[in-house]
């Protein structure tokens, strides 16, 4: 039995629109695709979830249209399923240790994932979690994105009172001004953190931990432990010739300005952003076909994605690369940009070089080296820059007794500890830059290892 | 939080207003800044930390009506609220007994430099200060640079007060009557540029706090990069301070006016 087919904006429709491009399974479409299940024993695909949703037992439910039921149960384990169902590289997890993807196509886990919390929440049958009596004990998680959301969420579950800290004047962290719009839809995320409001966790926005307050301060607020969650941050730039002309973007800025503050709906919204006519965006992972795709939404021409390696080496999702290429990116694997081009301080255009792959790195992925001889000229008015972010050492330096690794991210142990006392850590300010899933699977241990740490 | 306890308009179409942020009043120290948003959509803008008071827990800004999000919140009466305000951001200025230092604060950098002056002064340095303005009406805080400084001159380009002429004028012939230890500039970029040209050739050390564009201020998304020394800095967690000879002038300059079409476009549309 082949996979239920999902529903998605015809690409020609949705690059002029900032809606999201997955519509959705309908109830017939969400039954039929959870028959599909094996409902296996050992159940491979649990084992791939980095936050143990047991799955064959919310797709069973789903199969018998019991979808409130299926919702509480992915609920059990996983406090933000809309998200996670969107967002998540299935394909690398569960789906990827999914029985019937050996011979077939595996179950659809993501999309049934986000059904039965998109049915829970738009049929306004969210109920707020039980939370257990309260402990009288505060904890503050300092960053709102996906660590600091989870571990809000587990440890005001077991009866904390949690406070979060974030710098931004929205929640969300990089679930609001990094992933886009058509990718993510902004009111999901908000539905999702308003239940964790719920529950009791208090939100404090405009706060940059660091600056307006130090770790110090909130302990001597009465708060028992910290958890940090403040994310990778710090974009990193190519070091190359030109790269602070007009027009040259950061992915961080870029998105921020169109996600965060909407810049895509200037001037209704005040910021504003240059739309470019030629575009290109350096980098391969999620970031850069979020940047290439909101490039071409804002009203590009042309948008090209120039990576180093080849598309087999790309760690973006499948689905955003599918998606990104129906809808008409232009791909340059094998190109490295060498300087970008100005006139009177505004770009015009980007040299690159063209790469070969020789042997594996530490990585394991071949390395790219430069064809000599083979530089060549994109025309170019925007050139957007996503390669990767690195610790920012705003609160790091800020903090004393806080060890760091060899890369300057907060160094934990096992249990999600920094060297500091009461101080915990997770996601990307510890592994530098990953996924929303494996920030709330670090969330979820340093949860459980604050609760342990207060008993 | 974040209402606006006064507002002053100090000169045509710049205002001072004091607002209620005690926690950014808490830990404010000279020579730092702060972001506010105005409303739901507003953008966000860096802003001097022109005064504190911590016992009262305010904080105290002075800004000139240049594009929406300063008209939007020129229009802001007293008692009303800021949406969103968030610091203090940046390095402080560095604070140490250098000896004879010269300040100088062009046009509402007058207010910026207002901090800067009041504590090299208690550090125990004799203190210099330049303000300089378009013409007297546009000269603010006179009294206040006169509380914290050993002497202060005051240059107006069409003369109507004080020396006729730059702030550059009065520093070269300062610079030339004696050495000093340090210069301080506050100002408009190419006000800062100009300064640090004239003090290059008398090797005296020149602090200049730059006002590049900014979004979150933390370091997050680059906007704000800046070339000192040929390296590129982000002014937001970098600076704001910056050694004005090794600025790039042009690169800043040129920065600046990233959206110049946009916020013209911006103030048409919601400003008719």
């Amino acid at each position: 039995m082949p996979k239920v087919p999902i529903k998605e904006q015809n690409p020609k429709k949705r690059i002029k629109n900032f809606n999201e491009v997955c519509l959705g399974y309908t109830e017939e479409e969400a039954v039929k695709e959870a028959e599909r299940c094996l409902q296996c024993k050992k159940k491979p695909c649990v084992d791939g979830c980095p936050v143990e949703i047991d799955i064959p037992a919310f797709i069973e439910l789903v199969k018998e249209g019991k979808f409130l039921e299926a919702a509480r149960k992915v609920k059990e384990k996983n406090l933000l399923p809309a998200i996670c169902g969107r967002v998540c590289p299935q394909e690398t997890q569960c789906e990827g240790e999914c029985t019937l993807g050996k011979k077939d196509e595996p179950v659809a886990i993501g999309k049934l994932e986000r059904f039965v919390a998109d049915y829970e929440r738009e049929n306004n049958l969210v109920e707020v979690p039980k939370v257990e009596k309260d402990k009288k004990i505060k904890v503050a998680v300092v960053g709102s994105g996906p660590a600091g959301l989870t571990v809000a969420g587990d440890l005001a579950r077991q009866g904390y009172r949690v406070t979060i800290f974030e710098a931004l004047h929205e929640s969300g962290g990089v679930l609001m001004y990094g992933i886009p719009e058509f990718r993510l839809p902004k009111k999901v995320v908000r539905a999702e953190i308003e239940l964790l409001e719920k529950m009791g966790v208090k939100i404090l926005t405009n706060c940059v931990v660091g600056k307006t307050y130090s770790l110090d301060d909130i302990f001597a607020q009465g708060y028992k432990a910290i958890f940090l969650g403040i994310g990778a941050g710090l974009p990193i730039f190519m070091r190359i010739e030109g790269e602070n002309l007009n027009g040259v973007y950061s992915a961080n800025e870029f998105l921020t300005r169109v996600n965060l503050m909407r810049a895509y709906l200037f001037p209704e919204f005040d910021t504003p952003i240059k739309k470019g006519k030629k575009v290109a965006v350096i980098g391969g992972g999620n970031v850069a076909l979020d940047a290439a795709r909101s490039a071409l939404r804002l009203g590009a021409e042309k948008v090209y994605l120039v990576y180093r390696r080849t598309e087999k080496e790309m760690p973006a999702r499948v689905e955003e690369y599918e998606h990104a290429k129906e809808e008409g990116i232009d791909f340059r694997f094998l190109t490295l940009p060498t300087r970008i081009l100005g006139e009177n301080g505004w770009v015009k255009g980007m040299e690159c070089i063209k790469m070969k792959l020789g042997e594996p790195d530490e990585t394991g992925r071949r390395r790219p080296i430069p064809i000599e001889g083979s530089e060549f000229e994109l025309e170019v008015d925007k050139v957007v820059v996503a390669i990767g972010t690195r610790a920012n050492p705003l609160l790091l330096s800020a903090t004393r007794g806080l060890r760091l690794n060899e890369r300057g991210y907060i160094k934990v142990n096992k249990k999600a500890r920094t060297s500091k006392k009461g101080v915990f850590a997770g996601g990307d300010i510890v592994t530098g830059a990953a996924t929303v899933i494996s920030a709330m699977g670090m969330g979820r241990l340093a949860a459980h290892s604050i609760d342990e740490y207060l008993s | 939080m974040f209402e606006i306890l006064k507002k002053e308009e100090l000169a045509p179409e710049v205002f001072l207003m004091e607002i209620s942020a005690p926690q950014i009043a808490q830990k404010a120290v000279a020579g730092q800044f702060f972001v506010l948003r105005v409303d739901e959509k507003g953008e966000r803008i860096p802003l001097t930390i022109a005064d504190f008071d911590k016992k009262k827990g305010t904080i105290t800004m002075v800004f000139q009506v240049v594009g929406l999000t300063t008209k939007k919140l020129s229009r802001l009466a007293k008692g009303k609220r800021i949406r969103d305000l968030v610091g203090p951001m940046g390095k402080p200025t560095h604070i140490k007994k250098y000896g004879r230092v010269v300040i100088v604060g062009g046009g509402v950098g007058a207010a910026a430099a207002y901090p800067v002056a009041r504590e090299l002064k208690k550090a125990g340095n004799y203190v210099i200060t330049i303000q300089g303005a378009k013409s007297a009406q546009y000269l603010i805080l006179e009294d206040w640079l006169l509380s914290v400084s050993d002497e202060l001159h005051i240059t107006t380009d069409d003369g109507s007060k004080g020396r006729k002429g730059f702030v550059t004028d009065a520093l070269k012939d300062l610079l030339e009557k004696e050495a000093a230890d340090l210069v301080f500039a506050v100002g408009p970029a190419i006000m800062m540029k100009f300064v640090s040209l004239t003090t290059k050739p008398f090797a005296v050390k020149t602090i200049v706090s730059l006002n590049p564009i900014m979004v979150d201020a933390t370091g997050m998304c680059g906007s704000c990069r800046v070339e000192v020394g040929g390296k590129t800095y982000f002014a937001c967690v970098d600076g704001p301070d910056f050694d004005g000879h090794e600025v790039n002038w042009e690169l800043l300059l040129s920065r600046q006016r990233f959206y110049y079409e946009e916020e013209k476009k911006a103030l048409e549309v919601k400003d008719a």
